[in-house]
């Protein structure tokens, strides 16, 4: 009965229906065919856990094919980054991904990697849904919340420049495309996860034309799905109910800076970015699953890494997919696994290894 | 250390059956006339503010503090604050407010940023620390977050470009950035902290937060005592909802020193709990420390249920500012004392009481 009600709670927050209203058909629909999905292993841990996850798809009988592609060691030109265009066009061809963690590399001369993968597919928007894990305590338990931010600019425009010395203008842009873009996108997410409110998040007292255009084309799409309830709450507001009462709080919308800020917010009350799935969405359908955690060097080839967020974002992979029941039964022995409290890696609290923790999730499958 | 166990010490020491020897036993010594009662302007605001300084002013009385207010009426949907008040504030130099309400995208620019701009008041403070006996998700909170208010985000330049796009300008200069890293660590230094930590987005805003960061190092080199470290402003946020603990003084840009503020302050107990305070060269406004909910909502107005706490804190503050210690420690007592007793507590921290009844037992625990 627990579990049915962990299930119904759970595949209402990672499902991914499709995301983009205008999206072209896919050429998969059956289970049966082998699905093509990039896999961008990434630095440090990367490798260790995509293993983990390329285990427990085996064991679960997934049927998807993995592209791996790695990044390169030197700057291609046709991407200005490490990132090769070929693994650009397999994510393309493939319309889903998924990626591990990737170091950036310091130094001028090439775009950052997360940078070349936003601009290279567009994708526009990032989701995050953020939920207590149920035997895993942290000072919060009812955080049930996506957060969907937008991708592509407002703050992180970078577009700065030295005026004078000592003074520096950095541009905050926002368009009403982009806005529009990721508000239709929100509505539609809480309408095909049964959402009922969506909280646009802004500071448009004291930013007033650019986030109050941010807000206008939120209320333009909210007219469009009277069912949902639509709110806009201020950013402190924001910041102070949600670590005052996180459960007032259901699906929020925002542009990048917040976005960025509240979703990591949000990451740190159910337990850290170790845990956090995330998905990022581009024109077209394309889906990029990532783990959000950094690469840490200091524990990479060790066996101690948490592949938790990995398979968590490739479960709302799968779901974007389609592939609701194999979804169901990966997350199911996920949460099975931690609550059990048997097996867990170092950051969690436990004594296990990697290989241990993959291990005890398929036993579950 | 000291300022966590102070309050539960004077606790001890005011009761009037404590057989505790008080250990500050060196007297304030003030000069011939600073007994003078001392002007200080009075905003009452909007919504709640009227009722919370309302608080104020009688606790002040029945302290028989040396201030006496002087009133103005400011609301939030006039385009600029009155003349007379910024030049009343010129003359006083210090200023207690309620919330000012800005409304929403209609053009009319905040009154708050407007009086920080006219006065220069160029640092905000905010102190979020855990109160003793309100129970809290996090223990050992004692944060100070200290704000640049002048310019950044809030510049309130910005324009159209085209239809649809719309540019704002964040600005960071180097004189700003310097002196409020002056500032917050002369505070640190002054209020025997240890830790600053400057708050900023520097990977990604690399050359305006770099800015920032460029002047806050060079300033933390003049106070080697004073440990130094940065932290990017979405790990600080996590940090601040798991480790509280880690953090002490914090100085960091408009927009960022707005949400952790109001982070911080939630975490510790709430808005309406913590006190703040805008300071420049020769201004001082104090008001509720955290911006969210310092207007209130129409509820909160009907009922007469806002929390008085924040601004009785404040102006506790302000009585320290004025150089009044004594009065100043007698207030900040009282209204521990009133919340670790738990009886009257207004609907934020969990009981039910009005503001007034809050305020009649501050009034009785002042001793």
């Amino acid at each position: 009965m627990a579990t049915q009600l962990l299930r119904r709670r759970v595949t209402q927050i990672l499902s991914h229906g499709s995301p983009n209203p205008i999206s072209l058909p896919r050429p998969f629909s059956s289970a049966t065919d082998t699905i093509r999905a990039t896999l961008f292993p990434g630095d440090g841990i990367g490798p260790e856990i995509a293993e983990s996850v390329k285990q427990v798809f085996r064991t679960a009988e997934v049927p998807i094919e993995w592209e791996e592609h790695y990044v390169g060691d030197q700057v291609d030109p046709r991407t200005q980054s490490f990132l090769t265009w070929e693994s650009l066009e397999s994510v393309r061809r493939n319309r889903v991904g998924l990626k591990g963690p990737m170091a950036t590399p310091i130094g001028k001369g090439h775009r950052s990697l997360n940078l070349t993968l936003r601009k290279e597919l567009n994708l526009y928007a990032n989701v995050r849904p953020c939920y207590s894990l149920p035997g895993y305590k942290t000072r919060y338990d009812d955080v049930n919340l996506i957060t969907i931010r937008e991708n592509t600019e407002g703050e992180y425009s970078g577009l700065e420049h030295q005026v004078v010395r000592g003074v520096v203008e950095s541009l905050k842009i926002i368009t009403r495309q982009a806005s529009l873009r990721v508000a239709e996108y929100a509505f539609h997410y809480a309408k095909t996860h049964g959402r009922e409110r969506v909280s646009a998040i802004h500071k448009a007292n004291i930013m007033q034309k650019t986030d109050g255009l941010f807000l206008k084309c939120c209320r333009e799409v909210a007219e469009k799905y009277p069912e949902i309830t639509y709110e806009e709450v201020v950013i402190d507001n924001c910041c102070m109910m949600l670590v005052k009462n996180p459960a007032l709080f259901d699906v929020l919308v925002m542009p990048n800076l917040y976005g960025d800020i509240i979703s990591d917010l949000c990451a740190g009350l159910i337990g850290g970015l170790g845990l956090t799935p995330s998905c990022n969405i581009g024109e077209g359908g394309i889906a990029l699953a990532e783990a959000v955690h950094g690469s840490a060097p200091d524990i990479a080839g060790k066996n101690m890494a948490n592949p938790t967020a990995l398979l968590l974002s490739s479960v709302s992979m799968l779901r974007h997919l389609n592939l609701h029941d194999k979804a169901d039964r990966i997350q199911d022995a996920i949460l099975n696994t931690i609550a059990e409290g048997k097996y867990r890696t170092a950051d969690l609290g436990g004594t296990s290894t990697t290989t241990d923790f993959t291990k005890a999730i398929c036993d579950h499958l | 250390m000291a300022r966590r166990s102070m309050p539960i010490l004077r606790q001890f020491w005011n009761f009037p059956s404590s057989n505790l020897t008080p250990t500050r036993s060196v007297t304030y010594m003030p000069r011939p006339g600073d007994g003078a009662p001392r002007a200080v302007t009075l905003i009452p605001g909007d919504g709640i503010g009227p009722l919370v300084t309302g608080a104020v002013e009688q606790v002040m009385q029945a302290m028989h503090a040396p201030v006496y207010f002087e009133r103005y009426d400011v609301h939030g949907d006039m385009d600029r604050v009155p003349e007379e008040v910024i030049q009343s504030i010129k003359k006083n130099k210090v200023c207690l407010k309620g919330g000012l309400a800005t409304p929403m995208g209609g053009g009319v620019s905040s009154l708050n940023v407007q009086l920080r701009r006219e006065l220069d008041l160029y640092a905000s403070l905010v102190n979020c620390f855990n109160l003793p006996g309100l129970p809290t998700r996090h223990q050992d909170v004692d944060i100070v977050v200290i704000r640049e208010n002048t310019e950044g985000e809030y510049s309130g330049l910005e324009h159209e470009v085209v239809p649809g796009v719309v540019e704002s300008l964040k600005l960071i200069t180097k004189f700003c950035s310097e002196r409020i890293a002056k500032y917050a660590f002369e505070y640190a230094y002054l209020n025997n902290r240890k830790k600053v930590t400057a708050v900023h987005k520097a990977n990604i805003m690399k050359l305006a937060d770099g800015l920032f960061l460029e002047s806050c190092r060079e300033v933390a080199t003049k106070y080697p005592g004073i440990k130094y470290n940065e932290i990017i402003v979405d790990n600080c946020c996590m940090q601040l909802v798991s480790k509280p603990e880690q953090f002490d003084v914090m100085v960091t840009p408009n927009l960022y020193g707005n949400l952790v503020a109001n982070t911080a302050a939630g975490i510790a107990g709430g808005t309406g709990v913590m006190p703040g305070g805008n300071v420049g060269a020769d201004h001082a406004v104090f008001e509720q420390g955290a911006s969210a909910g310092n207007v209130g909502n129409e509820k909160l107005l009907e009922q007469k249920k806002a929390n008085p706490v924040a601004l009785l804190l404040s102006s506790a503050m302000m009585l320290r500012h004025l150089q009044f210690p004594s009065f100043a420690d007698r207030l900040e007592t009282a209204v521990e004392r009133v919340i670790s007793d738990g009886k009257y507590r207004t609907k934020d921290l969990g009981g039910s009481s009005t503001t007034q009844e809050v305020v009649d037992a501050v009034i009785a625990a002042i001793d």
